[in-house]
Formats: C-alpha cells, sequence, structure tokens
C-alpha cells in the first residue's frame, strides 16, 4: 500500500505546530483519494512526547528521531533523513504545511528524492498516483490545477485552506535513528517576535493596517484588544518600518482566512488582496472611494479611519456588555 | 568573490493577470514584463557584495531570446556579465535547477543567490533544490533588521554577511528572524526586505551593451528539461460577491451582528 508522509513542525516553544494538523488533513484526503496510508514524521531533540500526540490524529503511524543535532531546525540535517526516512517505507507522497519551515525544507526533500513539487496547495483530487493538485499561480489570479510525474510527489499545503485535523483512533510510534549528516551551516539565533495576540494565520478575527494609518496603529490595537484579533498590515507599512515585518498580509507575507478581517487604510494592492481574499466576511475602511479594496469587500466604508475605529470599538463594547 | 545572480523574465506585479478562454495559459496581450522582483533584489545583494568584497556578478536568465532585456537591464544595473540558456517551451523548477546547476558548475561561483520564488509560478523550489544538486548549504528568505526605510539601508551596505568563508544570513521565518551562518560555497534565496534595488543609470544603460552575454542551450549543457510539474488546466479564482457600502458605523455592527454574524 503506498504511503502519504506529512512532516510536522515543532514551534519554538516546543508545542506542536497547529498547521502540522491542517496538514494531516490535507494528507488524509489525499491518502483517500490515493487509497494510501497515512503516516506522519518529526524530527527534534526530544519529540517522543509530541510523536505521541500527533499519533491520536488518525495517523496509522508516526515516525519520531530524537537528536541533539535536530534542536534547532536545518534545512540541511533534516532534508537527507526525511529522504531517507520516506523511501525506507516507500512513501508515495510527502508533504507538510507551507509554513517557513515547510517552503524551506521541502524543496530539499524532493531534491534528495528526486521529485516534482508543488507549493502551497489548496486542495487534491483524483485518484490512485493519478493526483491533480490545485494551487494558487500569479498571486492568486489563476488556480492551477497540476499533476506530478514523478514517482515520488512532493507538495505543501495552505493550513487556511483545510481544517485541522480531529483526533481519533491511535497509530503506531516507530523511533528511528538516522545518521545525521555533517553540514557546514550553524544555527546562531532566533529572534521570536513575541505578542499576546493569537497568530496571524490562525486568528479569527484579523485587523489590518496599511499606508492610511500613517504608522499610529493605536486605535487598530485597541479594537484588536477588544476582539482577540490579530494584527497585520500591508507592504507599505512594513516596509517603512511602522511595523515588525511579520506582520505582512499578502501573496509575499502571510496568507489569511480569518471569520472576519478589517482592512483599515488598505487601498488594496493585489498582492495584498491575494493573501486575504479567502476571508470568510471582509470589511473595509478607507478613505477613498475608488479603492480596489472595496471589490472584494462585503462591507465597505468610505471614511476616516481614525473616526470609524474609536466608534465601531465603542459600538461593539456596548453589544458586549 | 564571484557571484552568481539569476533574473527570470515576469509579467510586471502589476498587470491584470488573465486565464485564456482555453485555461491552456494566460493572456499576454498588453503585458509588460520585467525582472522578477525577488530576483531584481538578488541582482541588487550581489552588486553590493562586489562593490564590498570585490569580484564580479555573472547573471543568469533561462528562456527565448526576449529575455536579453532582463540580462541588459541587470548587465545596466552593474552585473559584469551575462549568461542565456536559450529555450523556448515550459520548463518546471527541476530543469532550472537542473539547468543552473551546470551553469555554476562552468561558472564556479562561491555564492548563488536567487530570488526566493517568481511571482508568476510562485513555487518557491529553485534555491533548494539547486544548493541540494550542488551539495551547497542553503539560507532561504535572506532578510535584514533594519527596515527598507531606514538609514542603514540608504547607505547601500549588504545585508548578507561575508566573512571568513562564510555567509550569515537573517532570514525571514514565521514569527520572527532566524540567522544562519553558512560555509560557503552556498546558496542564497532572497526575501522581499532585504534592499530596494537601484534603478539602471543612463551611462550603465550603454555600458550595458558592451557587455558579453554567453549563448547556451539545455542540450549543449546535457540537461533534459521535459517538466515534470504538468499543468493540467488553468482557471481564475472563485469570484466574491461583490459587496456593499454601509452609510455609517452603527449600520456596520448591525450588518456584522445580524447579516454576517461575525461579532
Amino acid at each position: 500500500m503506498s504511503i502519504v508522509l506529512i512532516v510536522a513542525e515543532q514551534q519554538p516553544d516546543g508545542a506542536l505546530r497547529k498547521a502540522s494538523l491542517n496538514a494531516l488533513t490535507a494528507g488524509s484526503q489525499l491518502a483517500s483519494a490515493a487509497g494510501a496510508e497515512l503516516h506522519a514524521a518529526i524530527l527534534g531533540k526530544d519529540v517522543s512526547g509530541l510523536a505521541q500526540e500527533l499519533a491520536g490524529y488518525g495517523v496509522k503511524a508516526v515516525h519520531v528521531a530524537n537528536d541533539a543535532a535536530f534542536e534547532h531546525y536545518l534545512a540541511e540535517t533534516y532534508a537527507p533523513v526525511i529522504a531517507e526516512l520516506a523511501k525506507s517505507i516507500s512513501a508515495t507522497f510527502v508533504g507538510s504545511a507551507s509554513t517557513a519551515f515547510g517552503k524551506d525544507l521541502m524543496p530539499r526533500v524532493a531534491a534528495h528524492l528526486e521529485a516534482a513539487m508543488a507549493t502551497d496547495v489548496v486542495a487534491v483530487s483524483g485518484s490512485g498516483s493519478d493526483i491533480v493538485y490545485t494551487r494558487p499561480m500569479w498571486a492568486g489570479n489563476v488556480v492551477a490545477e497540476v499533476k506530478l510525474a514523478t514517482p515520488v510527489q512532493v507538495f505543501t499545503v495552505r493550513p487556511t485552506e483545510f481544517e485541522a485535523a480531529a483526533q481519533s483512533g491511535s497509530g503506531e510510534v516507530k523511533t528511528f535513528s538516522p545518521t545525521v549528516p555533517e553540514v557546514k551551516t550553524r544555527f546562531v539565533e532566533f529572534q521570536e517576535v513575541k505578542s499576546a495576540r493569537p497568530q496571524l494565520t490562525e486568528a479569527d478575527v484579523v485587523i489590518s493596517g496599511g499606508r492610511g494609518t500613517k504608522g499610529d496603529f493605536k486605535e487598530i490595537e485597541a479594537l484588536a484588544d477588544l476582539l482577540g484579533a490579530a494584527i497585520g498590515a500591508s507592504r507599505a507599512v512594513c516596509d517603512a518600518g511602522w511595523v515588525p515585518n511579520d506582520l505582512q498580509v499578502g501573496q509575499t507575507g502571510k496568507v489569511v482566512a480569518p471569520k472576519l478581517y478589517i482592512a483599515a487604510g488598505i487601498s488594496g494592492a493585489i498582492q495584498h488582496l491575494a493573501g486575504m481574499k479567502g476571508s470568510k466576511t471582509i470589511v473595509a475602511i478607507n478613505k477613498d472611494p475608488e479603492a480596489p479594496i472595496f471589490q472584494v469587500a462585503d462591507y465597505g466604508l468610505v471614511a476616516d479611519l481614525f473616526k470609524v475605529l474609536p466608534e465601531l470599538r465603542e459600538g461593539l463594547e456596548k453589544l458586549k456588555s | 568573490m564571484k557571484i552568481l545572480v539569476t533574473a527570470k523574465r515576469v509579467e510586471d506585479a502589476e498587470s491584470k493577470i488573465r486565464v485564456n478562454p482555453e485555461g491552456t495559459g494566460i493572456v499576454k496581450e498588453g503585458l509588460k514584463y520585467k525582472i522578477n522582483p525577488f530576483d531584481e533584489i538578488a541582482v541588487e545583494e550581489g552588486l553590493r557584495l562586489a562593490a564590498k568584497h570585490g569580484g564580479e556578478v555573472v547573471v543568469v536568465s533561462i528562456g527565448g531570446k526576449e529575455v536579453q532585456e532582463q540580462l541588459r537591464h541587470a548587465l545596466a544595473m552593474g552585473a559584469h556579465k551575462a549568461v542565456w540558456v536559450n529555450h523556448e517551451g515550459e520548463l518546471d523548477q527541476l530543469g532550472v535547477a537542473r539547468l543552473l546547476q551546470k551553469v555554476v558548475e562552468q561558472e564556479q561561483p562561491e555564492l548563488a543567490i536567487l530570488g526566493k520564488q517568481s511571482i508568476d509560478d510562485d513555487q518557491n523550489q529553485v534555491g533548494q533544490y539547486l544548493a541540494t544538486f550542488l551539495g551547497w548549504g542553503q539560507a532561504t528568505f535572506a532578510s535584514k533588521v533594519e527596515s527598507l526605510e531606514s538609514e542603514a539601508e540608504k547607505t547601500k551596505q549588504p545585508g548578507i554577511i561575508v566573512n571568513d568563508g562564510k555567509v550569515t544570513v537573517v532570514r525571514e521565518v514565521d514569527n520572527g528572524l532566524a540567522t544562519l551562518e553558512v560555509g560557503l560555497p552556498a546558496v542564497v534565496t532572497t526575501d522581499l526586505r532585504l534592499n530596494l534595488p537601484r534603478y539602471a543609470s543612463l551611462p550603465g544603460i550603454m555600458k550595458a551593451k558592451s557587455k558579453p552575454i554567453q549563448e547556451l542551450t539545455p542540450s549543449g549543457l546535457g540537461v533534459d528539461v521535459t517538466p515534470k510539474v504538468v499543468v493540467q488546466k488553468l482557471s481564475p479564482p472563485p469570484e466574491r460577491k461583490a459587496g456593499i457600502k454601509v452609510e455609517d458605523v452603527s449600520t456596520l455592527i448591525d450588518k456584522l451582528r445580524n447579516e454576517a454574524k461575525v461579532v
């Protein structure tokens, strides 16, 4: 029986990355289509606990390797180990979530396996080894259906397009002890952007600010506090250094799909729209009635954000009390 | 040091991209073409490194004769020479990486800098494939701590630090910045906040005309470029239902509560 192998990811705080559960759902859909078994893999310094956790999400087996060399992720140490694992279990499909980790790692895994790869997959269909991957191109302006004509197929999936896997069953945890290659690359440091707010890609509500804020995010922050929302920004705002780079929503930043997306003072460049068009409900607040953001907004308000945001916050506060 | 950079020809990021009625490609009429923005950053970074450490920048592009436009642009920015792999027709990331591998073996650079992805295919694979095929280390998504409007950027210093046979790269990853030190030779892929690329100056454009472009072909390099990523069909993304404009905040709150049911 062929195997779908999903590579899971450990967060810097030691927990399992939630996006890995979304990737498991994609893996499970692919396994059904391909008539394959779903397996997971995780590498780390001491991740047997995470392997046990993963085993509870509908997988047949979890392959885990613990080694001090895996404490800090490096593509060069992880990729050959994942590729060797894939070979040893004869996995036909190898995938992960399209996080920075997955996007860095999986092409290197694919190279070791001489495999073709599809990035940012949003849907899988087909049957047997004849699988069709649906993925965006040209910043989401085109949706492509592609096939991968190599014996092993590698992919990353957009976590926002698949539900997180639900707990079910109990797979077997298989520990393996790979030879970790000697590499000339060294992890130096990770500067984490700490925030009490939910992660941008995982929040139910996202409030984003653009040029119109002139760098003043106070009202956006206040509204985000009230709604338990994550804060996002347009590329212009990040490039200007007004907010940290990792808040950027767009094709070249984070792709988000919350239940509610509020765009304040964002004109709506194509590349920004590509990052938030999948949101369930979109609200746009902009002084310019011609701003392209209004074309994707469910509710548009042509007004000054500095006037609207406080009113919106007070109105919603009243609603809550 | 010798640095190899890439310059893929892509549709201008501001273009309106539409799928043709057959679903086999995009409508090309009226489109403008440029160097892939991520590659343009790679060219700029190569030039800054060469200015700081000495050496030369070799720019590579793959495609029909039209990609010479992008090569000339990179030469006008200051690249020293160009390699053109003449190939008409479809290519996938494996094919591109195999071709680049051959060019690297010919040119013997110490550092290859590529855009992290091209804005047409949006695959984000070639740099990693190339590094693996060469057996080199990689640092993807190169960024820097300072913003693009900072004083530091105005000094046009490279964001990638080369020292003692190693490159130190600040990578833009989820929830922060990760710093890697990679032994040379290495592959680096660029993110948007590494630098602001320069414009080509008029003297630069004049000089570029006499700079060499070496022509190669996939068959000459011995690379089979038959695509393994096979596109079945292209379609436009699902349209969002046109929304409405609301008059005031209280109407907005009412809609969010009673219609969208999200607050």
